[in-house]
């Protein structure tokens, strides 16, 4: 369980960075609070001849909020995005999602870029960036670029990402006053990854009809997923009881999981339903608040 | 000092400087043996390379004791039993002392969420919540009456 041998460097600069990536042609790899790639060097998961470390870069940090939206600095910790309490206007889904995520230590190490980055099929930021349309911006040896979330995820720690590009910010679009929300996750240990979880909100027309349904979901695929047909079974309907049962079967119906040793796949089919019931159900109740 | 890049911070303060009242349980981030406190945050020594640590403020058990006399957080872990084999004591007091220095007022719920990150196999939680609990008013807490440290979040 001793890490094997790599080489280290910790550039100042983002070109410098992007420069010794690609020098070593997908042999480097970049660590951020390293919570997720640390236990992958443990394991003998990863491999890399070098860690290019990515903590003195000042470019990847910082939460800026604006009439566009939330935009993340790559380096940005859970913990930063804990103790801002602007986001509880600017995007409490994101903040609800991230007080699940692992423990108080790594909150206080882990990094939105990194999560991204890292892909887990069952992390909550690659379901919050899947369920808000986020755009994920990265830089490379050969330019900047801007990824949708829909693209950036193509497999259980798979992504876009060329060897030599960095994400540099993750930009969530603006979250409207009086939107409703709901994010429910069920791990068996608190802390864990998700065995099933939701996430989910649409925005409320003046007669009380459901609009812009975003509903997505996490640990029940290869990747986090959007499940249209569980939006569709809310777009211009009132969010009752009789239309959350209905789209917590749409959600079961459209999810194909896997039996593995946590969860067999009927059950996580049966649970991922559940997760989009309750949240919903929060949404709802929030309408009312 | 200059160690290999692997080398994790945890393995350097043990065996490079052999500060060994850092434990290492899982050396995979689970269970919270080795929590050391970095610039004044939590966290697991055994995802933290040695060389991250440059020019940081590393605080880890040692620094919370003092030859003289036990520390108030100390002396509320002896008060209500809250260890018994001991291996995730050191975890639990560097956890909790970074918790309390930023959070002085935080209830039964909040310390049981925060302490969920590290293992005890002996199942102490009810001593250890309440030891930090009763630990709150050496660190600024105002007095409160109602707070029961064994009751269930």
């Amino acid at each position: 369980m001793k890490l094997p041998p790599f080489e280290y460097a910790c550039p100042t600069t983002l070109p410098e960075a992007i420069q010794l990536l690609s020098e070593r042609d997908g042999d480097a790899k970049p660590i951020a609070g390293g919570q997720s790639l640390v236990p992958m060097l443990a394991f003998r998961l990863a491999q890399p001849t070098l860690l290019v470390d990515l903590r003195k870069l000042a470019d990847l940090r910082g939460i800026k909020i604006s009439q566009k939206g939330v935009t993340l600095g790559a380096m940005v910790r859970w913990r930063e995005i804990e103790d801002d309490e602007r986001l509880d206007a600017a995007h409490p889904l994101l903040k609800a999602a991230v007080a699940h995520i692992a423990h108080y230590q790594i909150r206080n190490r882990g990094t939105v870029g990194g999560s991204l980055a890292h892909a887990d099929p069952a992390a909550e930021m690659p379901a919050i960036a899947m369920t808000c349309d986020a755009e994920i911006a990265v830089v490379g040896k050969s330019g900047a670029r801007v990824i949708q979330a829909a693209d950036f995820f193509q497999g259980a720690l798979t992504t876009a990402l060329t060897a030599d590009e960095i994400i540099v910010e993750v930009r969530l679009p603006a979250w409207p006053a009086g939107r409703r929300w709901g994010f429910e996750e069920f791990a068996r240990r608190r802390g864990d990854f998700a065995m099933a979880a939701a996430a989910l909100f649409y925005d409320q027309s003046a007669d009380g009809k459901a609009r812009n349904a975003h509903v997505g979901v996490a640990g029940v695929a290869d990747r986090p997923l959007r499940l249209p047909s569980a939006e569709d079974v809310l777009s211009g309907r009132a969010v009752d009881q009789a239309t959350i049962a209905e789209a917590e079967a749409a959600a079961s119906a459209a999810v194909d999981p896997q039996d593995d040793i946590h969860a067999s796949a009927a059950y996580r089919r049966a649970l991922v339903g559940t997760m989009v019931e309750r949240a919903l159900k929060r949404a709802a109740a929030r309408a009312q608040q | 000092m200059e160690v290999e890049p692997r080398l994790t911070l945890a393995d350097c303060l043990r065996h490079h400087l052999r500060l060994t009242g850092t434990h290492v349980g899982c050396e995979h981030g689970v269970c919270g043996a080795c929590t050391v406190i970095v610039d004044g945050a939590a966290v697991r020594a055994c995802l933290m390379l040695a060389v991250q640590a440059e020019g940081a403020e590393v605080v880890t058990v040692e620094g919370l004791s003092n030859d003289a006399d036990l520390t108030p957080l100390q002396k509320s872990f002896r008060k209500h039993h809250a260890l018994q084999c001991g291996f995730c004591t050191p975890g639990m007091i560097t956890t909790a002392h970074a918790l309390l220095s930023e959070e002085p007022d935080c209830d039964a719920a909040r310390v049981r969420e925060v302490l969920s990150g590290n293992l005890c196999r002996c199942t102490g939680y009810i001593p250890i919540v309440e030891a930090v609990l009763d630990a709150r008013a050496a660190y600024g807490a105002k007095a409160r009456a109602s707070d029961r440290g064994g009751e269930r979040a």
